[in-house]
């Protein structure tokens, strides 16, 4: 239904083009130099005023039926019927009614949900019809309206433009209203989780036991919600990498820009590049295929135990997938140093080493120290590899020889799979969401904040 | 009298700061030390730019080395008689090939009777082969009555003994511990139910029965329980559904914020907090888009769950800011005079913009669409949280509002899958969707070194 909507606006707006054109070649007269605009900005004035506003109706229809149509059919249920029903009762009605209504049916109902799946399907019908006619109508009116007002001096060229300026405007905010939306959203859902659990239990808490039961007698943990643990995993697991990829990220990028031919620079650092354009599932499938068993049958060599989803295997495969990361910012930031300093350290006769360490590095020491903290955001809001490699029970510990998880593992574990946002497991994953967000948040904004303050200007 | 004074000036100089004698022996070997140091600092680079390589090439060659044998599967040739009274001629894809097919198999081995041995021989064959029967029936009604000659997939455990990734043997446990009982240190390997099956396996290899023909399952089929039957036609689907749901949102609307930002907005506290959002949002980690695509997309505005179309959406608003960002990048380097000579012969902004600097900086704007649309195809966390890695057997049902897999999604799923033969089916997997990366990244170099201009 709504497909085909789409599809008869378009048709709709498309002859609004037409009509608009041909209008202000008649208006013209043969002489369409007296026109203020071209033909065409005419026939675009009159197509985006029709097809703009209908479209943009019905998506608010589309989205606001469902739950209008909700409200009204609870509100019509014979009050005697569902008095003394919990909301969960309540939802559950209203999904069988929903399923009866689309013809799948399971046992046999009662009478009571037949007949409000009659009335669903009957309102919705309605809705629907009422959709397309009220577009469809709204439509005309503004393509005849319109088009009447073509007219020789109508300035029908600012107007398109003025049209063009709001599109690209809204375009912009979108940008703000993601960021808007991941906000509230996680901050909503974050607030219904330490409505059941209490904030410093979460924040404090050195137990994390989140499988908590939803049916009556499934037997599970107790269900506890201290998030130290699992921060402590993901901090882990972030160090290890940071200690594979900055020495050989800032090593290579030093070798690069320094030591290196133009010709091996042209070929390594695309090879580099393949390196950071790899999907992270890849990275975590290398991980429990090559790197962990390997992990493991060096560790009984020397007769050590590593476990398989060490925090070990799952840390250094992320190191490997962040060496280009570092090195392609350290890279920029020695590169941005400039030339006078390095000729200057020549020609006080240091070696190429003393000038690298003496004067390069420590003048593009913010950016080299904002692409490492860049690098942790990463490793700390990196999922994949983690979902594969490491573990899922949260255990206190900094051996690196043991299983640890992270932020990211607990959230895809709590929501994989179907489930209803009203029980503190899922409600967990948001709130270990929101500090996720806003961890990385930090960091990047302090990155950044390093660069701008402590970059030398030297021109 | 000169040579006395020069001699006294040296003496005196050796005495103040005996380091200005660069040819002494401690000099020497200071500058030795320090070219020492610049030696090793350079070695240091050199190890890390080869440990770097050496990990890509392990990375690609042990993926390539566990994944190549996906690409063939191995078939049994086996000839089954077309019964017509068992076979409803009106409706053959009604009728059930099972015991049709495990008999035609078993009609090899007229010489195994028991129950037993019967059930366990049959499994040497892949439970879907009667599927592949009711297919090849249903395509050719007319053979009905007759005997044909069918390749069948052999099930996994044999599949991957043909392959040589799994051994007949493995060493018993308990052997570590160094209880040697004596009675040899190998065990039959647990996937195999019995000595006779390997027996009657060998015989299938001496009477030159199986082939090892291109695996075409692996591009045609949708996903399946069995490995050796397991394709990803099912996940590219889903993937292209989602990432042209991706493009037409972040397209449109990236060049049109890019264009806004680059030429028109004025400079206030507006567009600056638009421009913070936009390099905030391109450092967000995907798992939070994921949770924003749960709690607004599918949770407040009741989409459902696992369809390509909440995927798409929450990918495009993960690859709108690299495509922001490219397009100013682009538009930035379209020079002041392009603009300055449209303007001089009575364009207005708009029309500057629209007939002259974007048509110049479509190619700069498509490379950096294509590389974001690339990162897009290979982003897993968003799309398992939403729901995307549904267990697809079939490709006959896909849109836009149909519960959809993608490729990285069905890699996951896959490489968390216990039978053997998925292992290499991962491989396989990922070794196709980066050949897809690295196409799609040649077109935006291509793009890039055909169409970009210097000025």
């Amino acid at each position: 239904m709504f497909g085909s909507l789409l599809i008869i606006l378009l048709t709709l707006s498309v002859l609004g083009f037409y009509l608009g054109r041909q209008k202000a070649f008649v208006v013209a007269g043969g002489k369409r130099s007296q026109l203020h605009s071209r033909p065409l900005y005419h026939g675009l004035y009159v197509a985006a005023l029709v097809g703009i506003p209908t479209l943009l109706l019905s998506l608010i229809w589309v989205f606001l039926q469902r739950p209008v149509i909700d409200a009204l059919l609870l509100q019509s249920l014979d009050p005697k019927a569902i008095t003394g029903l919990s909301i969960a009762e309540l939802s559950l009605l209203k999904s069988e009614i929903k399923s009866v209504a689309q013809g799948a049916i399971f046992g046999d109902p009662k009478p009571i949900v037949i007949e409000a799946a009659d009335r669903l399907n009957h309102w919705r019908e309605i809705a629907n019809w009422a959709m397309v006619a009220t577009c469809i109508a709204i439509g005309l009116i503004v393509l005849i309206a319109t088009r009447s007002k073509i007219a020789r001096l109508f300035r029908a060229r600012e107007r398109v433009e003025h049209l063009l300026d709001l599109l690209m405007i809204a375009a912009s905010v979108l940008a703000i209203l993601t960021t808007f939306g991941i906000v509230v959203s996680l901050t909503i859902e974050s607030l219904r989780f330490f409505d059941r659990i209490p904030f410093f239990e979460f924040i404090f808490g050195l137990n994390w036991e989140p499988q908590i039961p939803i049916r009556e007698g499934q037997v599970t943990g107790g269900g506890a919600f201290g998030a130290i643990p699992v921060y402590v995993g993901t901090f882990l697991i972030a160090l290890i990498a940071m200690l594979v990829a900055i020495p050989i990220g800032l090593m290579a990028a030093i070798y690069l820009s320094e030591y290196a031919s133009r010709k091996m620079r042209a070929i390594v650092k695309p090879l580099l590049e393949i390196l950071a354009g790899i999907p992270t599932v890849v990275y975590g499938f290398f991980a429990v295929l090559i790197v962990a068993p390997a992990m493991r049958n060096f560790g009984a060599m020397l007769g050590v135990e590593i476990a398989p989803n060490s925090a070990l295997a799952a840390g250094a495969v992320m190191g490997i997938m962040l060496i280009p990361f570092i090195s392609s910012f350290s890279d920029d930031a020695i590169s941005a140093v400039p030339r006078s300093l390095r000729e200057g350290a020549y020609g006080l006769g240091a070696t190429k080493s003393e000038t690298i360490i003496d004067v390069l590095l420590p003048a593009a020491l913010p950016g080299i120290a904002s692409g490492i903290l860049l690098a942790v955001s990463r490793a700390i809001g990196e999922t994949m590899i983690v979902v594969m490699a490491a573990g899922i029970i949260a255990t206190l510990t900094f051996n690196p020889l043991a299983p640890v998880t992270t932020v990211t593992v607990q959230i895809v574990t709590l929501l994989i799979g179907d489930s209803e946002f009203d029980n503190p497991k899922t409600l967990a994953a948001f709130a270990l969401g929101l500090t996720l967000f806003l961890l990385t948040l930090a960091l990047n904004v302090f990155a950044l904040r390093i660069v701008r303050k402590y970059r030398e200007q030297y021109d | 009298m000169t040579d006395i004074l020069d001699h006294q000036i040296a003496e005196r100089d050796k005495l103040a700061n005996p380091r200005h004698d660069w040819a002494s022996d401690n000099a020497r070997r200071r500058i030795k030390r320090r070219y020492g140091r610049d030696r090793l600092l350079r070695i240091f680079g050199l190890g890390a730019v080869i440990t770097a390589l050496m990990l890509l090439a392990i990375l690609i060659a042990s993926l390539t080395y566990t994944g190549y044998v996906a690409f063939y599967t191995t078939k049994v040739k086996v000839e089954i008689f077309l019964d017509p009274q068992k076979i409803d001629r009106e409706n053959p894809g009604k009728t059930k090939y099972r015991k049709m097919t495990k008999q035609a198999f078993n009609a090899y081995f007229p010489e195994v009777k028991n129950r037993k041995d019967k059930r366990n021989l049959s499994k040497i064959l892949s439970s879907g082969a009667q599927y592949i029967v009711r297919d090849y029936v249903v395509s050719h009604p007319e053979l009905i009555g007759q005997t044909v000659s069918l390749n069948l997939p052999l099930s996994d455990p044999f599949d991957q003994l043909q392959k040589g990734v799994i051994p007949r043997r493995i060493d018993a446990p308990g052997k570590n511990s160094g209880k040697n009982d004596g009675n040899g240190e190998k065990m039959l390997n647990p996937r195999f139910k019995s000595e006779k099956v390997l027996v009657w396996f060998d015989t299938l290899v001496a009477r030159d029965m199986l082939s090892s023909p291109f695996s075409w399952e692996l591009f045609v089929n949708a996903d399946s329980r069995f490995p050796e039957l397991a394709g990803l036609a099912g996940a590219f689907t889903g993937s292209l559904l989602a990432l042209l749901v991706c493009f037409l949102i972040s397209f449109p609307v990236g060049i049109a914020a890019a264009i806004y930002l680059e030429e028109f907005a004025p400079k206030n506290r507006f567009t600056d907090f638009v421009e913070v959002n936009i390099n905030n949002l391109a450092a967000v980690p995907s798992v939070v888009f994921g949770l924003l695509a749960l709690a607004v997309f599918i949770n407040f505005f009741g989409l459902p769950r696992s369809v390509p179309l909440v995927g798409g959406m929450a990918l495009a608003l993960m690859t709108l800011p690299t495509i922001i960002v490219s397009t100013r990048a682009a538009l930035k380097a379209v020079p002041p005079s392009i603009r300055e000579a449209a303007l001089g012969v009575g364009a207005s902004r708009h029309e500057v913009v629209l007939h002259h600097v974007l048509p110049l900086a479509m190619p700069g704007i498509l490379t950096g669409t294509i590389i974001g649309l690339a990162q897009a195809l290979g982003e897993t966390a968003p799309l398992l949280l939403i729901g995307m890695n549904a267990f697809i057997p079939s490709i006959e049902n896909l849109g836009l509002m149909e519960p959809a897999t993608a490729l990285p999604t069905q890699i996951f799923a896959w490489g968390d899958s216990p039978e053997r033969g998925f292992v290499s089916r991962t491989s396989a997997a990922i070794l196709v969707l980066i050949g897809f990366l690295v196409m799609m990244n040649l077109v935006a170099i291509y793009l890039r070194q055909k169409f970009e201009r210097k000025w």
